[in-house]
């Protein structure tokens, strides 16, 4: 037996607290905890009632970013513009902090934002560190090399009260991604390919890893992106290695090692890629090269085409059709023939800096075509403010969209950020799901560039004829 | 947590693919800060038009489908969202097990950990289970068997830790509290600290 590892196998063999046995689940300790207003009240509930205090509040990060209204809040009477529900919960969300001890970077914080947008942001999302929240998309933080991974409500009680989960080991699948991204080609496009290519149930059981080439050209955002829709694909966690950009990120940043620190975990860091023996239990690889801007055209991420390309048809798959008739997509056209009614830029996936410059560049001087809404929603309250000395909330004001205040807003509409039913939106989120933007509305995902040549036109359109040199 | 050993109940048979956690409980009714009384907004979106109304033809609003506590569903069920809700709602509206060829690993772990029973069958069984929706089934989880209304009876896989806490009703977190020495030791001894 060889002891070359994988990248996922040495975080995971880190953290080991009591081993896995036939019979039990290992012991796994949890780096970092993220927590947020709509999957913790229940598990605070439950400490409070056996009276068992949190064990770590030290290696919490507590923010509040589902339910928030998008418009400002300075005083609790902001909140009567989410719905009575939604403020309840706000309001437990910082009274279960205070109560147990744990700072939460709430309205008025400068920190506060989507809880996958901060984590990076903060410098608290490190390489080789586990890392858990009661969200699907924790697998975004694995763009670090952290093994990273969405929990349930009762779980979220267990690390509360023993800073532990108890889990079995995932298998490991590997994508190869060789080639380079084309102009007007983004990350977003690249995941919704692999997905497309693997399947939204591709990944079930697995732990993916990226690498290759395509991979490591990406930028820190670029990556996060990738590793964000891996549940997409059924998968427990996405993975990337840490490298140069990886550091170069983290450097300065305000939970971010400092000083000798920094070297000695620069140095443990560098030691967090696979071994070259080691083995995967499946693989699969994709050409970046080949892939143009990809869209969805029905209701799982994995029903997903070219932008120019036919909408494909399985007349007996009753399942497909069902899509198909709930998005009113006709097959055998390409989804640019397509009216749209709201273009969101927004959400985990993609509402980092990067993302808004990219929207913002072909936004520019243009106007958002008549009967469309265009909602631009920044993942956290430092990009707003980033964004806005660059002068990116002018360029969408002028063209006639929304800027608002940040949180999760149309991804999940708990907030009132909602889609109408019937209305087709091109979404830069993560989950064209029946109803998730909406009661009845109609889901298209793509990158920020599509959606922003598509708040252009009217139609769901290729951004590639906007591009600007810059 | 109540102990389980076995469920005796008529099938409900929901046959789409990917039905997600957001189909099974919408995020609009995910603002509640208790566990309890989710059952009624199960499915709500499929069961119910935009005035409140139930709509007929939909499986759960059909008279067979009353006191069924077995969902079968499509491949790929209870993907997307991690939301302990959506087997909150489930048990509250009365089901005890959900059986595909395939569920998603988040929410099977949030099932396992409240006592709804994921069954992962195979394609054919599947299949006659999606061709006759109604049949009463039994799962019994101390000998990890599906047995079919002719008495035909099919092993399924079940984490033999969740099989024991289920059987037992212990609760899990008790377990890890059990080892508090350990966690300790870890935290004092590993040789970098998050
Ligand atoms: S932006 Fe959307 S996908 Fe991301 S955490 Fe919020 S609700 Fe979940």
């Amino acid at each position: 037996m060889s002891n070359d590892k994988t990248l996922f196998e040495k975080v995971w063999d880190d953290h080991v607290v009591v081993a896995e046995t036939p019979d039990t689940p290992a012991i796994l300790y949890v780096d970092l905890h993220i927590i947020h207003e709509v999957t913790t009240p229940q598990a605070f509930s439950l400490l409070r009632e056996k009276r068992f205090p949190v064990r770590r509040p030290d290696l919490i990060l507590a923010t509040m970013d589902h339910s928030t209204p998008t418009t400002p809040v300075t005083t609790f009477k902001d909140l009567d513009v989410v719905a009575e529900g939604a403020a309840n919960q706000i309001r437990q969300m910082e009274v279960n902090c205070k109560e147990f001890g744990i700072e939460l970077l709430g309205f008025g914080s400068i920190e506060r934002g989507i809880v996958h947008i901060i984590g990076p942001e903060l410098g608290a999302t490190q390489p080789g560190k586990t890392i858990v929240c009661g969200d699907s998309h924790t697998s975004t933080h694995g763009a670090f090399g952290a093994l990273a991974f969405g929990i349930g409500t009762t779980e979220v009680g267990h690390v509360l009260a023993t800073q532990c989960l108890l889990q079995r080991k995932s298998r490991t699948l590997v994508i190869d991604v060789e080639g380079n991204l084309s102009k007007g080609v983004t990350a977003k496009d690249l995941i919704l390919g692999i997905i497309g290519k693997i399947g939204v149930d591709g990944g079930i059981g697995h732990v993916i890893e990226y690498r290759g080439d395509a991979i490591s050209a990406l930028s820190m955002d670029s990556r996060m992106t990738v590793c964000n829709m891996s549940i997409e694909a059924g998968a427990r966690a996405g993975m990337i290695a840490p490298d140069d950009t990886t550091f170069e990120f983290l450097n300065g940043r305000p939970r971010s090692p400092r000083g000798a620190d920094w070297d000695t975990s620069v140095a443990r860091w560098r030691e967090l890629r696979t071994d070259d023996g080691a083995k995967y239990d499946k693989s699969a690889s994709i050409s970046a090269s080949d892939l143009g801007p990809m869209v969805t055209f029905g209701t799982n991420p994995g029903m997903v085409v070219g932008i120019n390309d036919a909408v494909p048809d399985r007349p007996s798959d009753p399942s497909f059709r069902k899509a198909l008739d709930y998005m009113q997509i006709e097959a055998g056209k390409p989804m640019t023939h397509n009216d749209v009614d709201v273009v969101f830029v927004g959400s985990c996936a993609n509402s980092r800096l990067s993302d808004l410059q990219e929207a913002a560049n072909i936004v520019k001087g243009r106007k958002v075509a008549d009967g469309v809404r265009m909602l631009v929603v920044p993942g956290s309250q430092q990009i707003k403010k980033d964004a806005e000395s660059l002068g990116l909330d002018k360029i969408f004001v002028a063209a006639g969209a929304e800027w608002r205040e940040a949180g999760c807003s149309m991804c999940i509409g708990m907030n009132g950020d909602i889609v109408a039913t019937g209305k087709l939106a091109v979404s830069t989120s993560n989950r064209n799901f029946e109803g998730r933007q909406g009661v009845g509305a109609r889901t298209v995902l793509a990158s920020p560039m599509t959606a922003a040549a598509s708040a252009i036109t009217g139609k769901v359109a290729d951004p590639r004829p906007f591009l600007r040199d810059e | 947590m109540e102990s389980i050993g076995k469920i005796t109940s008529r099938t409900v048979v929901m046959p789409t693919n990917d039905i997600d956690t957001d189909q099974i409980i919408p995020a609009r009714f995910l603002t509640t800060t208790s566990r309890d009384g989710l059952g009624q907004f199960v499915f709500n979106d499929l069961r119910r038009d935009s005035n409140g109304d139930d709509i007929a033809d939909f499986v759960l609003n059909q008279p067979q489908a009353a006191g069924c506590a077995v969902l079968v569903g499509g491949k790929n069920f209870g993907c997307g969202s991690s939301r302990e809700h959506a087997p909150w709602a489930l048990l509250d509206y009365g089901f005890r097990a959900v059986i595909s060829t395939e569920i998603a690993d988040i929410f099977k772990n949030n099932s396992l950990k409240n006592g709804l029973i994921p069954v992962v069958v195979d394609a054919e069984i599947h299949q006659r289970l999606i061709a006759n929706p109604g049949i009463e089934v039994t799962i019994d989880i101390e000998t990890r068997t599906l047995t079919l209304e002719d008495g035909s009876a099919v092993e399924f896989p079940i984490d033999s830790f969740a099989r024991f806490c289920l059987l037992h009703g212990i609760d899990q977190l008790g377990f890890i509290q059990q080892q508090l020495a350990a966690i300790e030791s870890f935290e004092e001894q590993r040789s970098w600290t998050p």
